[in-house]
């Protein structure tokens, strides 16, 4: 329960806290898809610092010789975080096509006022 | 022309030095009930604007949706903090995480796969399907941009996107000296991913953006001439194809039980060729990166990759 033990963690949860609520509350389309790549950068700070162990290396072993495990950072996380990238960068291209075809169709990106163009659509039929 | 005489109109209203009735409201009065779809665009614009402005039902709605998602945030963070703040320390030695999966990955994983690096060995080797799920991510978000965008033309202004730099002192030079640099700097990282940091996704993220500078400075007309549509197509799929059959090779022949034994073997850690499958799985991936960012680019650019 010490705070300044936690410091990564704790920036990590405020990343994730405001892109969550910028994801949930943002009126606008583009704005939703920068909460989500905000909250991205919140978990890709959470794993990597979860991986990180005091005082050890990077994990690039020496090619020859015994290998102690014990002076070498955690790889694992490092391999979610790439994960978490490739997810990330696919997920925002589609959804900024998908606000491109939106945007195309309605002239805004406002969502109230997506909504109420399809209401009005939806009388029209 | 027009719209900037609307805003124009709309601040001189907004700032009292015209009177609403008489000249914003103007068309709307004039147009008879019945011809509402026939209105132009300028006028439902404007229409819009003002009802925006003047309801104040809107205004109150939008000040209380403001205070509400700040609230949200702060439940939302203190929920998450006050979580946190029961995980081990940042960099704690004694942390669930640093457990005999870490230690078997680093200490066995040079001799078992051949990667000096052992991220790469891990991503490439141990848990390489997950990897080729990755590069299939990449390859359906594209189709799926493909899919949305192509053939529509962008929404953005089409005059700005024929414009290029290639006559600029400064960008058109800076692009010729820095472009090959940045593609050799791409291949040198993509090659050496089982030796030093890097490998696939970050060797084929540079060269994506080597791509995109080119198609930056020179346009994309030049840049979809010289890098066709088909070779980025085929490109893709090669290199999927390639990742999927021998990558299922290696899992077949993993097997110590079926009787067939891999012919690839992890070779001396260190060596440029050394790794087994390792060095040719991460050329597969970075070419798969590298064509997914340029596809990305020019789609969204261009709206078309040819």
């Amino acid at each position: 329960m010490n705070i300044t033990l936690n410091l990564e963690e704790l920036t990590a949860m405020l990343l994730f806290g405001i892109g969550f609520t910028m994801l949930v509350f943002s009126r606008n389309l583009l704005k939703k898809v920068l909460g989500l790549n905000i909250i991205d950068t919140g978990v890709y700070l959470f794993l990597a610092s979860m991986g990180y162990i005091e005082g050890n290396l990077t994990p690039i072993v020496p090619p020859t010789g015994p290998v102690d495990p014990g002076i070498y950072i955690n790889p694992i996380p490092t391999g979610l975080v790439l994960t978490g990238i490739v997810v990330s960068v696919s997920f925002s291209a589609l959804m900024l096509a998908l606000a491109v075809r939106l945007y195309k169709k309605y002239r805004t990106l406002n969502l109230d006022e997506i909504y109420a163009r399809c209401d009005r659509e939806d009388g029209e039929d | 022309m027009k719209k900037r005489n609307l805003s124009e109109k709309i601040r001189q209203w907004y700032e009292g030095e015209l009177s609403f009735d008489e000249k914003i409201a103007e068309p709307v009065v004039h147009i008879p009930a019945g011809t509402h779809d026939q209105q132009p665009p300028e006028t439902k614009t404007k229409i819009r604007i003002v009802h925006r402005l003047e309801n104040t039902e809107i205004k109150i709605s939008r000040v209380g949706y403001g205070v509400l998602s700040v609230v949200f945030c702060l439940i939302i963070c203190s929920i998450l903090i006050s979580t946190a703040l029961f995980l081990p320390g940042f960099a704690d030695k004694e942390a669930p995480t640093a457990n005999e999966v870490y230690e078997h990955y680093v200490g066995a994983g040079r001799d078992q796969t051949g990667a000096v690096n052992t991220v790469a060995g891990m991503i490439l080797d141990y848990r390489a399907f997950d990897t080729l799920g990755e590069s299939f991510v990449l390859f359906t978000a594209t189709c799926a941009v493909l899919l949305l965008l192509e053939g529509h033309k962008a929404a953005l202004n089409r005059a700005k996107s024929t414009f290029t730099y290639a006559t600029d002192p400064i960008v058109g030079i800076a692009a010729k000296i820095v472009v090959p640099v940045i593609l050799v700097f791409g291949v040198y990282v993509l090659f050496n991913g089982h030796l030093s940091p890097g490998g696939g996704f970050s060797g084929g993220a540079i060269l994506g953006t080597g791509l995109i500078l080119y198609a930056q400075a020179y346009g994309d007309e030049r840049a979809a001439r010289v890098i066709p549509a088909g070779a980025i197509r085929g490109i893709t799929i090669a290199a999927l194809s390639f990742y999927c059959l021998s990558k299922s090779y290696s899992f077949f022949t993993g097997n110590e039980f079926n009787g067939v034994h891999s012919v690839i073997g992890p070779g001396t850690p260190g060596d440029f060729l050394s790794g087994g499958l390792i060095l040719p799985l991460n050329l597969a991936v970075g070419l798969v990166v590298c064509c997914t960012m340029y596809t990305f680019y020019m789609i969204f650019t261009r709206g078309r990759l040819d």
